[in-house]
């Protein structure tokens, strides 16, 4: 049962990857661009997790929680650049 | 059982990550798109989460903690930077599809 479950979830997962990434590139204005971004290492923690399931090693979550605290900052940085013109002021 | 409810839960959550990007990818303007990735998105991944806590606490008899802690982490986290990208996108003056009150004389009678 999970031999068959796992497949499918790393083809959706991977679709979303695909559909973030398009609206990366397209997205007209800076925001979205952000957004696109924080969707990307949203679904990137997915995949990551699917990945410790499917090889039984859960090591994985450390690369998963790095990648959720500097994605966080990551998009604060950005929004806040935006709104200020300044990062650190 | 364990497998059922695992496998369960993995599909609930790659099928909600998927919707979350499908509504980022094909929504109309960035105000709605917002709604796909903060909300969706987070609820997949969660499930997700639940599913792997699960299979290493059976696995390994022992509860494992590692989980909990990325959930409780991008649960606080989504709504900050979705907030945040509100916020920058109102500054911008980014277009929205919505008519908005741009007078006193748009305001409904209930407001």
């Amino acid at each position: 049962m999970l031999s068959t479950v796992i497949p499918i979830a790393y083809a959706l997962v991977s679709l979303a990857f695909l559909m973030s990434f398009w609206r990366l590139l397209r997205g007209p204005d800076a925001p979205d661009r952000i957004l696109a971004l924080d969707t990307l290492y949203v679904n990137t923690i997915a995949l990551l997790v699917l990945l410790g399931i499917h090889l039984g090693n859960a090591i994985y979550f450390e690369a998963a929680l790095l990648i959720a605290m500097m994605g966080f900052v990551g998009t604060i940085a950005l929004c806040k650049y935006l709104l200020r013109g300044d990062i650190i002021e | 059982m364990i497998d059922i409810l695992l496998s369960l839960l993995i599909l609930t959550g790659a099928i909600f990550t998927f919707i979350g990007s499908l509504g980022l990818a094909r929504l109309r303007d960035f105000y709605t798109r917002l709604h796909g990735p903060t909300k969706a998105t987070t609820l997949g991944v969660g499930c997700l989460l639940i599913a792997s806590a699960v299979y290493f606490s059976v696995r390994d008899e022992g509860v494992s903690l590692h989980e909990v802690l990325v959930t409780l982490f991008l649960f606080i986290t989504a709504p900050v930077s979705a907030h945040l990208l509100a916020k920058a996108a109102l500054h911008l003056k980014v277009r929205s599809l919505t008519p908005t009150l741009k007078n006193s004389d748009d305001t409904p009678a209930h407001l």
